[in-house]
């Protein structure tokens, strides 16, 4: 075995609340692809931003051909011959093709002018190299995703980047596509690159990778050459311990039907979505990240229009256009990204809770803010927000204390049904309990619950039956007591069904 | 702190306090009531188009069409002055108004459901205004002699010691502050210039929010080209020009955010009047018109700054001891 172009070996990072990464050690060999395996938050991520130089590690060392290396910014990254090609391409739109892949170091001529054509020249023999026909002097945003994949390499290429990182490449690219991005990745193989592959497909790992390294919770669980493992091996390897019993479920009693939800598709990003959710009930919604879950759920809520499907909540079938038609007949959206989705911070507490059904405290001609305030109140304390007074402007509180008024935004609106998009993401393990709790108190209460999660353990201990989406799809679904991690996540990864 | 006044707004209040006290002091004609009731009445166009222009930026948006609007509108109701005396007063008014309503309806339009840019399609129609003004007046003037009487008094009447504009002035700025503070619209507007995402997730639809910001700044525009057109006694294409510049500009020193989602109808007030002293205090010092406006333009830079240093994000406290002394 030659030697290895990157070590990184004891790699910790930890960030306030979060250990991201703990003791991580692994080892790129020249000329071999290896696969980075591990559920939504397992820590790929958190390895691709210590290899490119984005985040500092706590701990532990990485090393270049054997020479120990820090790096603090991107540009350290680069000039050590690592490059990485990222989930959602960061380029410039409105600059060329050659300027994309030249950004940061163009060829200058003697007065420290750009060389243009010197530019353009090496920009087309990069391209050539890798079999792709873009025309240097085109704008990026005249590329297709795989085009603007391809420019990427070209710019790694340029910075003769010895370690290649390509994190998730193939999430937007079509069979076709695929195809000609694995016969590059076998070339740069073959030129005697290392190449670090991420992604959820398991039959892409197979295909490709020569390694594998499982990491679980910040933590590596295995590793070894990929054929000497199974898919139903590297599923368990995936979830590991037994995840049942996290957190303490509420006992609550199930009651009607309460939204009936029948074919909801449209275009290009969820198909079929169907199932009924009942009184007091939490159905969990799992999937991997860009699964359709919350694209789904968008088009329910009214966000996005959805071209097929129909719903119906106690009885009565919703013709949904807009958000205010959901809110107005009893469902509330409470999005992902709750502080920029949710929160106006140049106004005040108040202003933000009684914001999605402002007619409710109109008194006569005008609002009346003695019944905003009232609400506000009530909601303030129940989630007991910190605010000197309910006049407080967003931008003075905290993050936590944001996304409380944005919770008690959508409360106030007194929901039938609430759907709760990524509720914990981003927040420390003690908040995340007293989420936990709050999502079983409002079942409790006989809010319908629909819990859009990618966590694994908080999806088993919080649901009362999960939903599984693939690829826009509803493919699974599961009752509690009746599921086990290694069928969700095999149903939500398309791994082969147990066999052994 | 929800009073009449915020913080900033006091401290503008004070600036203008301190300020008319110097001139009082140095030309004490200054501050004789028939000085002081000239001003407010020379600058009741701006508090009023200065609150809407208001609620056009809360929305992210700008009108530069306002004063074209206002010439074309004036230049309107002067001409329905002219061909049909007979008519009613209140008629003429109108005429204005829905003449301004109008041209902020398709300025509305276009911004909220084409999509284009405001700064682009308000520089558009400014100049389509203008344009229309030569061609609806055959490229004539009206002057006074050829409106009706009544149509011009109506401005110059005083009541209770002020001018009929000044009480204009005041239940314009009224329903604007009841608009803003206690309708659904009102703050919907607050809310799609604060964060057009949450605010769409809301249930608030922003097209017809910015459809409505554009309306009731052409109708605001139009009600202030017939009192400037009546007043003033004349009425040609370049009447105003340039005016939408001091109104932004008023918007600016009152403290509204050209980021949108921040502003209120006590700050733009106090900008219109600190604007409105400015130009009429400074001919009474015998400051000559080049140095009215170098002046004009330096207290719009300050007004800027200020701003810019109180929209900086507050810090957060995190150490106990900050967060022991803001308690204090």
């Amino acid at each position: 075995m030659s030697q290895p172009i990157l070590t990184l070996s004891g790699l910790s990072k930890s960030f306030p609340g979060v250990r991201a990464l703990h003791d991580v050690s692994l080892s790129l060999r020249p000329g071999s692809v290896t696969a980075i395996l591990g559920e939504n938050g397992a820590g790929k991520s958190t390895i691709v931003k210590v290899l490119t130089g984005i985040y500092r590690p706590s701990d532990g060392e990485i090393r270049v051909r054997g020479e120990l290396k820090s790096f603090s910014s991107p540009r350290d990254a680069w000039a050590a011959g690592i490059a990485a090609i990222h989930q959602e391409t960061v380029m410039f739109d409105e600059l060329s093709v050659a300027e994309n892949i030249f950004m940061g170091h163009m060829p200058t001529g003697p007065a420290r002018f750009v060389d243009w054509s010197e530019m353009h020249a090496r920009a087309a023999a990069l391209l050539k190299r890798i079999d792709a026909a873009i025309p240097p002097e085109f704008k990026l945003k005249r590329l297709s995703v795989a085009q603007k994949h391809l420019v990427e390499i070209a710019r790694a290429l340029s910075h003769e980047a010895q370690v290649v990182i390509m994190d998730e490449p193939t999430a937007a690219l079509s069979a076709n596509e695929i195809d000609d991005l694995f016969r590059i990745v076998a070339q740069l193989k073959a030129e005697g690159r290392a190449v670090l592959f991420i992604s959820h497909k398991f039959d892409e790992i197979f295909r490709i990778a020569d390694d594998f390294v499982c990491l679980r919770d910040g933590e590596k669980v295995g590793e070894g050459a990929i054929a000497s493992v199974t898919e139903p091996q590297l599923v368990r390897m995936m979830v590991g311990r037994p995840v049942d019993q996290v957190f303490p479920k509420r006992d609550v009693a199930i009651g009607d039907v309460v939204l009936s939800v029948a074919g909801l598709s449209n275009a290009t990003e969820y198909a079929d979505v169907s199932f009924d959710l009942r009184k007091g009930e939490i159905l969990g919604l799992y999937g991997l990240v860009g699964a359709g879950r919350t694209e789904a759920m968008q088009g329910l809520f009214g966000i996005t229009p959805k071209t097929r499907g129909t719903v119906t909540l106690e009885g009565r079938r919703l013709s949904i256009g807009a958000p205010s038609d959901a809110i107005t007949a009893g469902i509330s959206y409470v999005p992902e990204d709750r502080q920029e989705q949710g929160a106006i911070v140049s106004l005040g507490i108040r202003e933000n809770v009684t914001l999605a059904n402002l007619s409710k405290y109109i008194r006569g001609l005008f609002l009346s803010r003695t019944s905003e305030q009232a609400e506000t109140r009530r909601l303030g304390k129940r989630l007991a927000v910190k605010a000197a007074n309910w006049e407080q402007k967003l931008a003075e509180l905290s993050g936590g204390n944001q996304q409380k008024v944005v919770i008690a935004k959508w409360l106030a609106t007194r929901p039938k049904v609430i759907v709760l998009d990524e509720p914990t993401k981003g927040i420390d393990v003690g908040s995340k309990a007293a989420v936990h709790d709050f999502i079983g108190e409002l079942a409790s209460e006989g809010l319908a619950v629909v819990l859009i999660t990618s966590e694994l353990p908080e999806v088993m201990g919080l649901a009362d039956r999960v939903l599984v989406m693939k690829e826009g799809r509803v493919v699974d679904a599961f009752k509690r007591g009746q599921w086990s991690a290694e069928a969700i996540v095999g149903a939500a990864t398309g791994a082969a069904k147990e066999a052994a | 702190m929800k009073g009449l006044f915020n913080y900033r707004e006091l401290i503008l209040a004070s600036i203008l306090l301190v300020g008319i006290a110097a001139i009082g002091a140095y030309q004490p004609a200054f501050l004789r009531w028939g000085n002081i009731s000239d001003m407010l009445t020379e600058t009741s166009v701006l508090f009023m188009m200065a609150l809407a222009q208001m609620v056009v930026i809360l929305t992210r948006g700008i009108d530069l069409s306002v004063a074209a609007n206002l010439a074309l509108s004036g230049m309107l109701a002067a001409l329905v002055s002219q061909y049909y005396p007979e008519i009613p007063l209140v008629l003429m008014i109108l005429t204005g108004v829905v003449c301004g309503l109008i041209l902020g309806l398709f300025n509305g339009l276009l911004i909220a459901f084409l999509g284009i840019p405001p700064i682009v399609m308000t520089l558009g129609t400014l100049a389509i205004f203008r344009g229309l003004i030569i061609i609806i007046a055959g490229g004539d003037q009206v002057n006074a002699s050829e409106m009706g009487a009544a149509f011009q008094a109506f401005p110059k009447q005083i009541f209770l010691g002020l001018a009929s504009p000044v009480w204009i002035a005041i239940a314009v700025s009224l329903l604007f502050w009841i608009f803003l503070n206690y309708t659904r619209a009102g703050r919907g507007l607050y809310a799609v210039g604060g964060n057009p995402v949450a605010a769409r997730y809301c249930g608030i639809d922003q097209r017809r929010q910015e459809l409505l910001a554009y309306v009731i700044s052409g109708a605001v525009a139009g009600l202030c080209g017939y009192l400037w057109v009546a007043r003033y006694g004349v009425a040609y294409s370049e009447i105003a020009s340039g005016y939408e510049l001091t109104v932004i500009a008023a918007c600016v020193i009152g403290g509204v955010s050209i980021g949108g989602g921040v502003g209120s109808v006590a700050g733009t007030l106090l900008g219109a009047l600190f604007l409105g002293i400015v130009m009429t205090a400074l001919p009474v010092l015998q400051i000559s018109p080049f140095w009215q406006m170098a002046i004009s333009g330096a207290v719009i830079l300050a007004a800027v700054v200020i701003n810019a240093r109180a929209e900086r994000r507050p810090d957060k406290l995190i150490l106990p001891e900050a967060r022991r002394l803001r308690r204090v």
